[in-house]
């Protein structure tokens, strides 16, 4: 039908008011659920580097039992720079890593996760993000207190090819972390090589790739090179004191 | 205005409004028949949980929005219509995804950008300019959810080949791991997971459907 421009006007502005107002209420409504939310889904990872929080997919509570399970097994947390030194003013669990990663080396945050397990035997976790093939991967390794070996790893992305990069975040693939090192036996820093097809296996410090996901696995063996090689001195520092 | 008046009296479930249900399914679907939403229907479909949360989620989004357009037909401004249209598709994703990510964090998690993709979904804006704009609320309603159920069952049925031939699993369920047939000597194929294959599997249910049903088929120009 056929209206005069006025009214054209006037219908916009409106509805776009409308919409607006709206979407504004729904995004405050829901805002604190979704920061709940991601808080659990965090603190979940952390967990699950560790193999801890392995029931919450059967618990009713997740949130509670997340909650939990966080006090029980992280017992201290700190924020340190490149050098190894400990940043008094930053909450570790409010870094995120992405924002540090775009940092320079010296001007990085660097989070550190200490868990203890079993009653006897402290992990560090290192909170990590990179680039995957369309956007951005991430997740959790959890060091041995060799500063070296590989305890755990969780990793995930945003939008990786379901059924091929996607891969990263089964269980299947993270298994094969499991106590590979970081520092070769002239204590040189490598990281982890995942490998395609083509690769030559590095004893200890290589992974298999996944099939079709390559561009994928690199940019979590970037991502983990990129990371790690932020917190070497720091690693070196404690692996002296042993 | 006789018509309108007719109309208003038809019970709920007439023939002819369970029909605008039922055809989009088989005769008119929208993937098979007229070819539109092809581009979700190959990038979802390798696995089929996600192709399961993005039906239910299209559902949402075009029943809703066919109701809303159809309520405002006679006020939108024909020169801006097609801008209305998205702006309504638009905030109902836009609602949905929030919803999911505040309530069903761990779907929202691996749906992530094929919630937004729902806006770039052409059955959506095809079904809004052919229907909704120029029929009444509640047809509108069930062309809308006709439409993406249509839509739905063949994402559905074309993920279900895919992550069986492809991944081995249903669901996530690792169904030939379970019937022992890898001891047997068969693997996962991987070319099901990419893309072309997707093209192909659909190829082939237009091909069925049209094997089954002969009003599909076009008669040859003479």
């Amino acid at each position: 039908m056929k209206k005069s421009n006025t009214y054209i006007f006037l219908y916009a502005s409106v509805m776009v008011v409308i919409v607006a107002t709206v979407l504004s209420l729904v995004s405050t409504w829901l805002g604190p659920f979704q920061e709940r939310n991601i808080e659990v889904a965090k603190k979940t990872d952390i967990l699950k580097s560790v193999e801890k929080a392995e029931r919450v997919r059967e618990v009713d509570d997740r949130h509670s039992y997340i909650y939990e399970e966080y006090e029980k097994y992280i017992v201290e947390t700190y924020v340190i720079n490149h050098k190894g030194e400990i940043q008094d003013d930053i909450e570790a669990f409010d870094v995120d890593m992405r924002d540090e990663m775009r940092k320079p080396l010296e001007e990085r945050n660097l989070p550190v996760f200490v868990s203890l397990i079993n009653d006897d035997s402290y992990k560090y976790i290192i909170p990590m993000h990179g680039r995957g093939l369309w956007g951005p991967v991430f997740g959790y390794v959890a060091l041995n207190d060799d500063f070296n070996t590989i305890y755990g790893i969780i990793l995930d992305h945003e939008s990786e090819t379901p059924g091929l990069g996607a891969e990263i975040s089964t269980s299947g693939f993270q298994e094969r972390f499991k106590g590979k090192r970081l520092f070769d036996e002239d204590s040189e820093f490598i990281s982890v090589k995942i490998l395609a097809p083509s690769d030559s296996p590095v004893e200890g410090h290589s992974v298999d790739g996944i099939s079709g996901g390559t561009m994928t696995t690199n940019g979590v063996e970037d991502m983990m090179y990129d990371v790690l090689s932020s917190y070497e001195d720091y690693f070196r520092e404690r692996r002296k004191e042993q | 205005m006789s018509q309108t008046e007719q109309q208003e009296k038809e019970p709920l479930f007439s023939f002819r409004n369970v029909k605008l249900l039922t055809t989009p399914l088989d005769d008119e679907n929208p993937i098979t028949v007229l070819v539109l939403g092809i581009c979700s229907a190959l990038a979802v479909t390798v696995m089929l949980q996600p192709a399961v949360v993005l039906t239910i989620s299209v559902i949402c989004v075009m029943g809703l929005a066919n109701v809303i357009v159809s309520l405002l037909r006679n006020t939108i401004p024909s020169r801006i219509r097609i801008i209305v249209q998205l702006v309504v598709i638009a905030s109902l994703v836009i609602l949905v995804d929030q919803i999911l990510k505040a309530f069903l964090y761990d779907v929202s998690r691996q749906l992530s950008v094929f919630v937004g993709l729902i806006i770039t979904n052409c059955i959506i804006m095809g079904r809004l300019e052919a229907f909704a704009l120029s029929n009444k609320v509640w047809p509108s309603f069930l062309d809308g959810v006709g439409n993406a159920a249509g839509y739905g069952i063949i994402l559905v049925i074309v993920a279900f080949i895919r992550e069986l031939f492809g991944s081995g699993t249903v669901y996530g369920y690792p169904v030939m791991e379970r019937l022992g047939v890898y001891e047997l000597g068969y693997e996962d194929n991987g070319f099901m997971i990419l893309p072309p294959m997707a093209l192909i599997t659909v190829g082939v249910i237009i091909w069925v459907q049209r094997a089954r049903n002969r009003k599909l088929i076009e008669s040859s120009p003479s």
